[in-house]
């Protein structure tokens, strides 16, 4: 199989052990129930979207080149060779990082995060503690704070935009992966 | 006890010693005659106080008198300048007393200096950054402070041995060893001092500043091994010492962050408990951190360690727990006593170098020390930092390096250490002084006056002073589940894995031990947002406050919109209704606040100052009710087209506004939304602890505590209606029209009484009353189960008798509004009723009508209205 440089083969050694451990049936394809038994997981409020993520629509499978793919998004960004404008967008840009987070929001595809999705991911992310009011008023705020064209939602060029300050490439990337 | 340095008491004790020779108290004490005196000479009884009163003035305009100069300070680092006057001041004392009597004492130092400054750096540490960058603040510190140590230890005796060094300098490897640990640890009050003015990007100050905290450990244990080496001579030495070494540094340092976070856990489970009396909050904070260091110090164990853990352990819970104005306290306070100590100690540090006694100089062994130092601190950051590499994440380019080898500044904690040095054991005492002298003036003055062009030559990434609007806010914890999902799915433990472990053992166990439970139920993200909305505010409300001209502001947190159309309303809104928003924001921030207090002393000046002038337009005001004429027509074509304009505003913002909100309120229909009411209620509710000295604010508290009942246990700032809510806004007055009721204080105008307020209408001001109250209700009114009416669909009049009918209040209402139904169209009232109205915010006039009877007949209101004003 041709990996178009996601990751290093040390990874993919790697990550391949974990496909493997996690694929109880061995199929050779993961379910959102192989994801499911992953016990940490179930705790983590937004844990559901993420295996969502790694479904693509339609999807029940995932198979081993799409689960590194996806991972590979986690990457941190190369800084020792600096982009190739004639190599497509590498999956750990900056950009792709974003879009990962931006279909996170984004349940229905239909490139915008409106209200009512902002308000899911918020109920999720702070659980009981706030009442709906707050939750409310917190998701008027950042729509608000991020709506550029007044549509009452965030596309992902306002959610591009609203994060431009911050580094993504620190905080969307996980160390192994180097 | 660990470090062996004379008590604060004889520290003070040494300076009360010779008062007669200082500049201020020379000669004087002879003058104790016989007999009774009328005034006596108390000198040797202030003498301690006041001594150390006159150092901090003298500190404190020193600090003064720098900053004058903006371009001066840009350039020359303040602690440069503090090292020179204490140069300055030393060199008067020694000529005026051929003695110098002042110097860096270790105990003043270790028990009062340098704690206030790690307290304020513990407690203000942001901890995330720090726990992010543990691990190359650990390796940096440890490793890193052991390198320099050892290498520049047994270099200089290399150097010794091959002659460089004179033989005057009497010592062997053990006193190299020991000089070399106690010059080789970075400074934390140094590093503070030059890095805070460089600003440089905030992961290289934790690392640097970081390690300069966490050295202590290390640099303790290496000084109290190699002093106890040096007494009973190197050739005693056993090998079990060497492990007694190493297992006292793991009790030292483990056992001081132990102490820290048990005095962290106490303290914020103390401050569980004082809602009662909040008074005492920023007091046990600083007693408790305080503790924290003497009780590491007092079992010999690392205090700076235990100071800072215990600031960063208990910050979070403490600041949730204590109140509003607690926190305001203890961060003024801890930055003041911080700032002032860094003070004394660079100016000591400066008067401690004019000293006879510690002109020992040998120029091989400074020479080679500074050489030294420098090029291992170097050589170490390299090497410490292509391991790191492997391991980090966001790896330390060669810039950063860079700067964290010329960061490396040794400081006051090195001066005290050397000091401290028994002179007997260690015979080389004076050349490791004066040495240590100069190593201190070198780093902090030549490094610290070329760091900066440094930095700005390498182009380092600068700190953003911006502070993270709502949306990274969200999305940046979204980030983190995402990447603790990451590594559960691709099974590994890594940092976010064990990061998520932690936040759930705080959320379930920590948190509901040490946090209030009305605390405890709220969210972080729903304080963040509070906080931004409130700084916003603050931010409107300074531009506003200053710039009452300029229509457009910018919002910090919405730094990337080029244009803000609400923001012009909000300037209104927080102009119009105001007061009450802004002092409830005073009170959260000191700044306006004291601004504002001044403005309304400006106002009682002006109104004493202008009290004719104001007459004269009274009675004109008067005059013109009596007699209804051209002027009245002329004034009411005023107001018309004031009117105009308003609905206009209002008219777009409100269409804006329904677009906006239409699907909402049909989706929660039945459900009044209470928002904008708990913003008011929430801003009474810190309002009425300010408020106390402002006796003609009280009717606004009144009439919104009435609000605030609505939803009486969660007050809640939210300022943010104003930013959410594209208010309509009427003409906006000035700030001195507004802030008029304040001059109640002096007695011009009656307090203002919701009853009289209502009462001293006239009957022909009701019009412009109540469509005050009108606009501003569809300013403060829910979107309800029924939208507002647009205004300008329907008439104003029968727009609000529609609405009127949905509450208590406002059927109220009623009777006053028909009282002076007029034609719909244009709303012609004169335009008095604006410098009536505009002055109340909206929940006053709510209250104020409610609780106002049906108005008097109108040759009463007419003859009350104007005198009364």
């Amino acid at each position: 199989m041709n990996w178009p440089l996601y990751v290093t083969p040390a990874h993919i050694v790697r990550l391949y052990d974990r496909f493997e451990a996690l694929d109880k049936e061995k199929t050779g394809h993961l379910r959102p129930q192989d994801f499911g038994a992953i016990n940490r997981l179930a705790m983590n409020p937004i844990g559901d979207r993420i295996i969502g993520a790694f479904f693509s629509p339609g999807q029940e499978t995932v198979d081993f080149h799409s689960f590194v793919r996806i991972l590979a998004h986690f990457r941190p960004a190369d800084k020792k060779h600096p982009k190739d404008p004639s190599m497509p967008e590498p999956v750990n840009s900056r950009t792709s990082k974003l879009k990962f987070a931006f279909q996170l929001y984004d349940q229905d595809k239909d490139g915008k995060i409106s209200r009512a999705e902002l308000l899911q991911v918020l109920r999720s992310m702070l659980e009981m503690q706030v009442t709906e009011e707050q939750l409310e008023s917190i998701a008027d705020r950042t729509i608000q704070e991020a709506d550029l064209d007044k549509d009452d939602a965030i596309s992902f060029e306002e959610f591009r935009k609203s994060l431009e300050k911050v580094n993504i490439d620190h905080k969307m990337s996980i160390r192994f992966l180097r | 006890p660990l470090r062996r340095y004379a008590s604060p008491g004889i520290a003070l004790a040494r300076s009360a010693e010779e008062p007669s020779a200082t500049t201020e108290d020379g000669g004087e004490s002879h003058r104790h005659g016989g007999g009774f005196q009328m005034v006596q000479w108390e000198w040797s009884y202030v003498q301690t106080p006041y001594i150390i009163a006159i150092w901090i003035l003298v500190a404190s305009v020193a600090k003064i008198l720098f900053h004058f100069s903006q371009r001066f300070t840009t350039v020359v680092p303040e602690s440069c300048m503090l090292i020179l006057l204490g140069l300055v001041l030393g060199g008067i004392v020694l000529l005026t007393s051929k003695k110098q009597l002042y110097q860096l004492e270790p105990g003043l130092f270790f028990l009062f200096l340098l704690p206030t400054i790690v307290g304020d750096a513990g407690y203000f540490m942001p901890a995330r950054l720090f726990f992010d960058n543990l691990g190359a603040i650990l390796l940096y510190a440890v490793v890193g402070t052991l390198w320099n140590a050892f290498c520049t230890g047994f270099c200089l005796y290399g150097v010794k041995l091959l002659g460089v060094i004179d033989q005057k300098v009497q010592a062997g490897l053990m006193e190299f060893l020991l000089f070399g640990a106690l010059i080789s640890a970075v400074d934390p009050v140094a590093v503070l001092a030059v890095f805070e003015e460089v600003h440089v990007n905030e992961t290289l100050f934790i690392i640097v500043f970081g390690e300069s905290l966490l050295n202590d450990a290390v640099t303790v244990v290496l000084y109290k091994v190699y002093m106890s080496f040096v007494e009973v001579g190197p050739e005693n030495v056993q090998t079990a010492d060497y492990f007694k070494g190493v297992a006292s540094f793991l009790i030292v340092s483990i056992g001081g962050t132990m102490v820290g976070l048990i005095f962290a856990a106490l303290l914020a489970f103390i401050t569980r408990f004082t809602k009662k009396v909040r008074i005492i909050e920023p007091l046990l904070v600083f007693l408790m951190v305080y503790l924290a260091y003497l009780t590491a110090e007092l079992f010999s164990l690392s205090a700076i360690l235990s100071m800072t853990f215990c600031g960063i352990g208990c910050n979070k819970y403490v600041e949730a727990n204590i109140s509003q104005k607690s926190r305001t306290t203890v961060k003024y306070t801890m930055k003041t006593l911080a700032s002032i100590a860094e003070t004394i100690i660079f100016i000591f540090l400066g008067i401690s170098a004019v000293d006879k006694s510690k002109w020992a100089w040998d120029t091989g062994l400074i020479s080679c020390t500074l050489i030294f130092i420098f090029v291992f601190r170097a050589l170490g950051v390299v090497m410490q930092t292509w391991v790191l590499n492997w391991f980090r994440l966001v790896p330390l380019d060669k810039i950063d390096q860079v700067v964290m080898s010329y960061g490396g500044l040794r400081g006051a904690v090195a001066f005290a250490l050397v000091v401290l040095l028994d002179a007997e054991r260690v015979p080389a005492k004076d050349y490791f002084v004066a040495t240590t002298i100069i190593v201190v003036f070198f780093t902090v003055m030549f490094q610290g006056l070329t760091i900066k062009p440094l930095v700005n030559w390498l182009k380092v990434p600068r700190a953003t002073n911006r502070k993270p609007t709502i949306n990274e806010e969200i999305h940046e914890r979204a980030f983190d589940h995402c990447l603790t999902a990451v590594e559960d799915i691709a099974g590994l433990n890594g940092y976010h894995h064990w990061r998520d472990k932690w936040e759930q053992f705080d959320k379930n166990y920590l948190s509901k031990l040490l946090l209030r439970k009305s605390v405890y139920r709220k969210s972080e993200l729903w304080e963040v947002y509070q906080k931004i909305n409130i700084r916003d505010a603050i931010s409107v409300i300074d531009q506003g406050g200053n710039v009452l001209t300029s229509a457009r502001l910018s919002l910090p947190s919405m730094a990337s919109r080029a244009s803000f159309p609400e923001v012009t309303n909000v300037t209104n809104y927080l102009r119009e209704n105001g007061s009450g928003v802004c002092l409830d924001l005073q009170v959260i921030d000191n700044v306006p606040g004291a601004k504002v207090e001044e403005e309304s002393e400006t106002h009682h000046f002006l109104a004493g100052n202008l009290y004719k002038p104001r007459r004269r337009y009274q009675s004109h005001y008067s005059r013109h009710f009596m007699t209804v004429g051209d002027h009245e027509r002329q004034d009411r074509e005023i107001f018309q087209r004031n009117m105009k304009s308003r609905m206009e505003t209002f008219k777009t913002t409100r269409h804006k506004r329904h677009s906006h909100k239409k699907d909402r309120s049909q989706k929660k229909a039945g459900i009044p939304k209470r928002n904008d009411w708990i913003s008011c209620g929430g801003a009474s509710g810190v309002e009425d602890e300010k408020g106390e000295h402002l006796e003609p604010e009280k009717e606004e508290d009144v009439g919104i505590t009435f609000v605030a009942r609505k939803v009486p246990d969660t007050p809640k700032e939210r300022p943010k209606s104003g930013v959410s809510e594209p208010s309509m806004a009427p003409p906006s007055p000035t700030c001195s029209e507004r802030n008029l009721p304040w001059k109640g204080g002096i007695g011009t105008l009656p307090v203002c009484v919701s009853m009289e307020a209502t009462k001293i209408i006239p009957i022909d001001l009701q019009q412009a009353w109540n469509q005050s109250i009108s606009s501003l209700e569809s300013l403060a009114s829910p979107p309800g189960p029924v939208e507002p009416l647009h205004p300008a669909s329907a008439p104003l009049q029968a727009g609000r008798a529609e609405e009127g009918a949905l509450s208590d209040q406002e059927q109220e209402l009623q009777p006053l509004m028909s009282s002076s139904v007029r034609p719909p169209g244009p709303p012609p009232p004169p335009p008095l009723a604006q410098g009536l109205g505009r002055r109340r915010n909206p929940c006053v006039y709510l209250r104020s009508l409610v609780t106002a009877p049906p108005p008097g007949s109108e040759p009463l209101a007419r003859s009350r209205g104007p005198t009364q004003l």
